[in-house]
């Protein structure tokens, strides 16, 4: 309780802001919908060769949606001879093959529909799968400054909702526009053979139709927009006043709110009222017109059969024709929404794609040494070793001084020669100077060195810079003056898997996977045995508790470990530091109180950690501080004292205030 | 439900019948049209009558602009209705969660109420539209367009006493056994979100363990099995379409063949048939139609019960009829309280009684989770005592008006937000009608005026949503003046001054001695010097008071006390 609890937010010089944001994002989410694809041909191109993977199967399946498309037009040409059969023969058997026939094209054109559409479904399916997977593996190779830098909420509505809207539109869209295409196409030649004249006026009448719906989209879209930008007001509104609740409560400002709130739903009515009234209106002023230029065409239709220029059976087949012919336009304009969504979807999506990954010019890499010649050739090159995660090269060098676990850094000369070096876990900071935004540095000509071992700690209020320092090392960001060294080897120079195999990290924010518990310690070393997790567990005085939980080992755990207690959590992220058994250990302990007996557990187990390792600690606790090597008091970047725990004491300075707690944590 | 729902739609009565009756009108104009296209070829052409043709296609065009008008105004009165009914159910919502308490407010969590009121309410402003609307014209349109159909030919209009029943057959099937599918399907979608969001959060991990390639494999999993499912339920549902042209193309067969004959025999008409084919789609489309307004309605119906469930939530403090206006003075007398907190099994407090005198400085010291906060939170019936009495200036707190109680109580709260606006709003929140004289006097004791000075706009200056652009110390302090504007009685910090510097700390303090007397002060902290110059210290223990004296004494008497005392020391760095 003695400890100081404000200062979770370490990472607060980073510009991200996790918490509530989600809403935040669909939000914005909502405005970009309505917003238009910047570089369409671009994302057009890319989304194609996504596509193109399925070629065979998209052409198949769009020349059947076009067939079936066809033939349902073609079916209707049969009305005419079997109308006419029936009416002017009168004979029920000259109008049987034009209703088999009839049939038949039917038949084919909704087969034709069903295996296009299959088809189609499959290539949206796989389409989507495709550009997730890239997505997501992109993700993955993205530097952490990334990750930092974009809310969760807002990549996360890039991995659902605009996936989603791609899906769609390949699933719909595509095969919409095709076969609406091909309808109207077929429709208008039908009606061409059947009776130019009364085509003509169909075309004048559905450029009539046409015109008027140009007319209300662009009075519904203008209001749509007015809605749009409404709802973002009140929901905004709606977001931090919830927030807020319990502050609203204490100041009695219920009533206040409310008209506050009263005003903005008003104003949204109203515009959602108006948007929706243009936009349900379609329908019905669609759907007159349609009967109007049909109540013409039978009308003029019906004065030439009259005056013996038509036979019924045209016109009955017309007739059929025309009232068809408007639907393939209101289907295309339907879809025109879709396509936009997905385009601007799918621009989001390669854009999040297109973010640089991680740059990893490191050429100096591990490599094992093996005691004989026989043994570096009896292992295979991918035989994991104990002590690092990853498969390290296995070879035979004689007269190479080997290092700790045996391991060596090579080196390559410029002369193609390779230069060894042994791993010890020696951290130097050259001159180091560092900052997250241009022009505000958080770190400010930092140098300090660790050699093979030894335990720095620092300390500083919040935001000095601490968590910083151990973002360098491991290479989460890069400095952009001075250097880092590892054994004496400049970390840009390292490749980045190999100099984070040799780090371990314990921070205070515990995350966990959903999986057992084992599996969760085993995450730091994918081929541990069993006995190597429980022996893992037991070294970081994890064990215990684990097999007092209802399954031991394989408890599941669910959203980041909910079922355990915070020191519960601490431990088992030491136990998985532990399995990866690391040289260098970065510790970020943690602030918050848990019970006394938990947390003399996870002092023992982060002992035990620390014990022979270099180790970087941000410390909270006195002991850390106290048995550590060197302290560093940070401040603004810059380091104010250094000494042992006696010897900043006696300076009665910066570091004797924070024990005593007069300096303002922000 | 419905009965609780279709209130809010009260003052759109009028709009919500209309609505349908003009909707009814155009669906009849609609059903009209090909009836007296029959009329046209049947005596119109066979009898080769001019004047007919003209006058019916006539009749045919005004009832079409009939349907039309219809059709617009109902399309009007239906979005009028729709949407205000949204609007007068998203105000009630909001209405209702402004009367909640704390307890309730715990219950729901904040996202899940702006779900409530943003996604839920809209979605039910569209499902109140889309029924008086579509809800309307699909049965209408079934049930009148078959009335004709028989009207003109009962022989053919049989055959869709065998279509109708195929195509809801066929619909029910594919239903049926595609729920379970979509079902799995969501379930995939569910798992891709959560290992996506987990890889969003536990990135640092992923990343110094070098598991990137093992998290790749890890969604290729998930990703392939989400494919397989989603390919499983959408291959289902789009037989739909093919089927139901299916059922279309052999209802115009069976027409044809039916109608053929009579024709052929004399006793039916040719125009019959070209009406009918109309009808057919009509009738066809209407049951299509329906089938989306139900899908609509079912999704629908998931959002009502989210709302319903919040409106039918039973606040449990509200303020007693005819409650004290005014508070005599700022003693607080805490009575044999114990206290749990809703739906928790454990008491957070037992058996606490205090005794604090008008005017009185009193420290709160404890371990997180022993209780400091729940114990303050009493004072202004954030909760309510499960057992027990907590009396204010001498009466129980459930007898005062809630509102004079909480201006009274001044509580600034650990989880403290400023809202986005001016300062000077930011500081109205504490009296709506305090000059900036007002708002700079207490800016200057909560020590934040000579920050305030400096920025350029002053009070005019903007606040961010949550205050994010004011550093951690600056909020508190801003906080705590915004506390101090309603001139309250008892005054609360509950850990307000954590990222504020000592010297700062013991600036506010000294102020609060000054020009706050009479006002009776309770603080907590985690700093021992925040406390030192309180005139009593509560120690709480594990919900217990396990003491309760001045500094002094509690060095006799308290060994915790000696405890935090002795670490704060010795020095536990920050």
């Amino acid at each position: 309780m003695a400890k100081q609890r404000n200062n979770k937010n370490n990472t607060s010089k980073t510009p991200k802001d996790k918490s509530a944001d989600s809403t935040k994002v669909d939000r914005r989410a909502g405005f970009d919908r309505f917003a238009k694809p910047q570089d369409t041909k671009g994302t057009l191109k890319r989304l194609a060769e996504y596509v193109g993977k399925n070629r065979w199967r998209l052409i198949v399946g769009l020349l059947l949606a076009a067939g079936g498309a066809l033939g349902s037009v073609a079916g209707n040409a049969f009305l005419m001879p079997i109308i006419n059969a029936f009416v002017y023969e009168r004979s029920f058997a000259a109008a049987l093959p034009g209703i088999i026939a009839m049939a038949a094209v039917f038949i084919t054109s909704a087969v034709c529909n069903y295996f296009g559409f299959r088809l189609m479904a499959k290539v949206a399916q796989r389409t989507t799968n495709l550009i997730r997977r890239d997505l997501f593996s992109n993700l993955q190779d993205m530097p952490l400054s990334f990750f930092d830098s974009h809310s969760h909420g807002e990549l996360m509505s890039t991995f659902t909702n605009d996936i989603d809207n791609i899906s769609t539109a390949l699933d719909q869209t595509l095969v919409s526009l095709l076969t609406s295409a091909v309808s109207f196409i077929g429709t208008l030649t039908m009606m061409m053979i059947l009776s130019p004249f009364l085509t003509l006026l169909v075309i004048v009448m559905v450029a009539l139709m046409l015109f008027t719906i140009s007319f209300i989209m662009k009075r519904s879209r203008r209001s749509f927009r007015a809605q749009q930008r409404d709802l973002a007001d009140l929901n905004g509104y709606i977001e931090e006043l919830m927030q807020g609740q319990k502050v609203v409560k204490v100041f009695n400002y219920e009533d206040k709110t409310i008209r506050v709130f009263d005003e903005k739903n008003e104003i949204l009515r109203q515009a959602s009222t108006d948007a929706q009234s243009y936009s349900v209106s379609i329908f019905p002023v669609l759907g007159n017109l349609a009967f109007i230029q049909y109540a013409i065409t039978a009308m003029i239709g019906s004065m030439r059969i009259i005056g013996g220029h038509m036979d019924i059976g045209t016109l009955a087949a017309f007739l059929q024709y025309s009232r068809n012919f408007s639907r393939p336009l209101t289907q295309i304009s339907n879809q025109i929404n879709v396509l936009i969504a997905a385009m601007a979807g799918a621009e989001r999506v390669f854009r999040v794609m297109d973010q640089p990954a991680e740059i990893d010019d490191g050429k100096v890499h591990l490599v094992r040494v093996a005691a004989t010649e026989t043994e570096a050739k009896d292992i295979p090159e991918e035989k994991p070793l104990r002590g690092t995660k990853d498969s390290v090269p296995l070879l035979y060098l004689p007269r190479v001084e080997v290092g700790l676990r045996n391991l060596v850094w090579a080196v390559p000369e410029e002369d193609e020669t390779i230069r060894y070096i042994p791993v010890c876990g020696d951290i130097r900071f050259d001159q180091v100077t560092f900052s997250y935004i241009e022009g505000q540095p958080v770190l400010k000509d930092i140098s300090l060195y660790a050699k093979p071992g030894q335990r720095i700690a620092f300390v500083g209020s919040t935001g000095a810079g601490k968590t910083t320092i151990t973002n360098l090392i491991n290479r989460f960001y890069d400095v952009q003056e001075g250097t880092i060294y590892f054994d004496g080897i400049d970390v840009k120079d390292l490749r980045k898997d190999d100099l984070r195999m040799m780090l371990g990290m314990v921070l205070q924010e515990v995350h966990l996977f959903t999986d057992t518990v084992a599996e969760n310690i085993r995450y730091g070393y994918l081929k541990a045995t069993d006995d190597e997790v429980v022996s893992a567990a037991e070294f970081a005085n994890a064990d215990s508790f684990i097999r007092h939980l209802p399954e031991g080992y394989d408890t599941m755990l669910y959203d980041n470990g909910r079922n355990l207690s915070q020191g519960q959590r601490q431990l088992i992220s030491i136990a998985r530091a532990a399995v990866a058994d690391p040289l260098v250990l970065i510790l970020d302990e943690a602030t918050s109180s848990v019970d006394t007996r938990t947390e003399r557990l996870i002092e023992k187990g982060m002992d035990n950690m620390m014990e022979g390792r270099t180790t970087f600690a941000i410390a909270h606790r006195l002991s850390t501080v106290r048995h550590s090597n060197a302290i560093m008091v940070l401040e603004q970047g810059e380091i104010m004292e250094r000494g042992d725990h006696d010897q900043l004491m006696s300076l009665k300075g910066r570091y004797y205030d924070l024990n005593m707690g007069t300096i303002e944590l922000e | 439900m419905l009965r609780q729902l279709s209130r809010y739609m009260k003052p759109y009565r009028l709009y919500a019948i209309f609505s349908p009756v003009l909707m009814i009108i155009e669906v009849l104009t609609d059903v009209y049209i090909p009836f007296l296209m029959a009329d046209i070829v049947n005596i119109g052409i066979y009898e080769s009558n001019t004047e007919v043709v003209i006058t019916l296609g006539l009749r045919m065009i005004l009832s079409a602009l009939i349907g039309l008008v219809a059709g617009v105004l109902s399309a009007r009165l239906g979005a009028v209705a729709g949407y205000g009914f949204g609007a007068n159910l998203r105000s009630d919502l909001y209405r209702t969660i402004q009367g909640f308490s704390f307890g309730n407010l715990d219950k729901f969590s904040v996202p899940s109420l702006i779900t409530r009121l943003t996604n839920d309410c809209n979605n039910l402003s569209q499902a109140a539209m889309m029924s008086l609307r579509m809800g309307i014209r699909a049965p209408a349109l079934f049930v009148f367009a078959l009335i004709m159909a028989f009207n003109i030919d009962p022989g053919m209009a049989r055959v869709f006493l065998v279509a109708i029943p195929a195509l809801l057959l066929i619909f029910a099937i594919i239903i049926k056994l595609a729920h379970p599918r979509f079902r799995e399907m969501q379930k995939r979608i569910d798992d891709i979100n959560a290992v996506v969001q987990e890889d969003l959060t536990n990135i640092r991990e992923i990343k110094s363990f070098v598991r990137e390639d093992h998290e790749k494999r890890k969604f290729k999993k998930f990703n392939d099995s989400l494919m397989v499912t989603s390919y499983k339920a959408i291959s289902l549902v789009i037989i739909t379409m093919p089927a139901a042209e299916l059922v279309v193309y052999s209802t115009i067969i069976a027409i044809l063949w039916i109608g053929g004959r009579e024709i052929v025999a004399g006793n039916m008409l040719a125009g019959n048939i070209i009406s009918f084919l109309t009808y057919v789609m009509q009738i066809l489309m209407s049951l299509i139609m329906f089938s989306q307004v139900l899908l609509q309605l079912t999704r629908a119906k998931a959002s009502a019960e989210r709302v319903v469930d919040v409106m039918n939530t039973d606040v449990d403090i509200s303020t007693p009829e005819n409650g004290l206006t005014s508070v005599a003075d700022g003693s607080i007398t805490y009575k044999d309280v114990n206290f749990c907190y809703p739906g928790s099994e454990n008491y957070s407090l037992t058996g606490i009684n205090l005794d604090i005198k008008s005017g009185e400085v009193i420290g709160i010291l404890g371990a997180t989770g022993s209780g400091k906060s729940t114990l303050l939170s009493l004072i202004l019936r954030l909760y309510d005592a499960t057992e027990g009495q907590i009396m204010v200036g001498g009466r129980d707190v459930r007898e005062y008006d809630l509102k004079t109680l909480r201006d009274s109580v001044s509580f600034v709260l650990q989880q403290n937000t400023l809202f986005s606006g001016t300062l000077r709003e930011n500081m109205q929140w504490g009296d709506a009608n305090a000059t900036d004289d007002m708002i700079r006097k207490a800016l200057q004791r909560a020590q934040a005026w000579e920050f305030v000075q400096k920025l350029p706009d002053g009070l005019d200056s903007r606040v961010e949503q949550g205050g994010t652009n004011f550093s951690g110390g600056q909020r508190q302090r801003l906080t705590i003046a915004r506390a101090l504007l309603k001139e309250p009685k008892v005054i609360i910090l509950d850990d307000s001054t954590s990222a504020v510097d000592m010297d700062t700390d013991a600036r506010i303090r000294r102020a609060f001695a000054a020009d706050l007397e009479g006002v009776t002060k309770l603080i907590v902290a985690q700093r021992l010097a925040s406390v030192e110059d309180a005139d009593r210290i509560i120690i709480l223990d594990e919900g217990r008071v396990s003491a309760f004296a001045s500094p002094a004494e509690l060095m006799e008497t308290s060994e915790i006390y000696r405890e935090i005392y002795e670490s704060q020391q010795r020095g536990v760095v920050a």
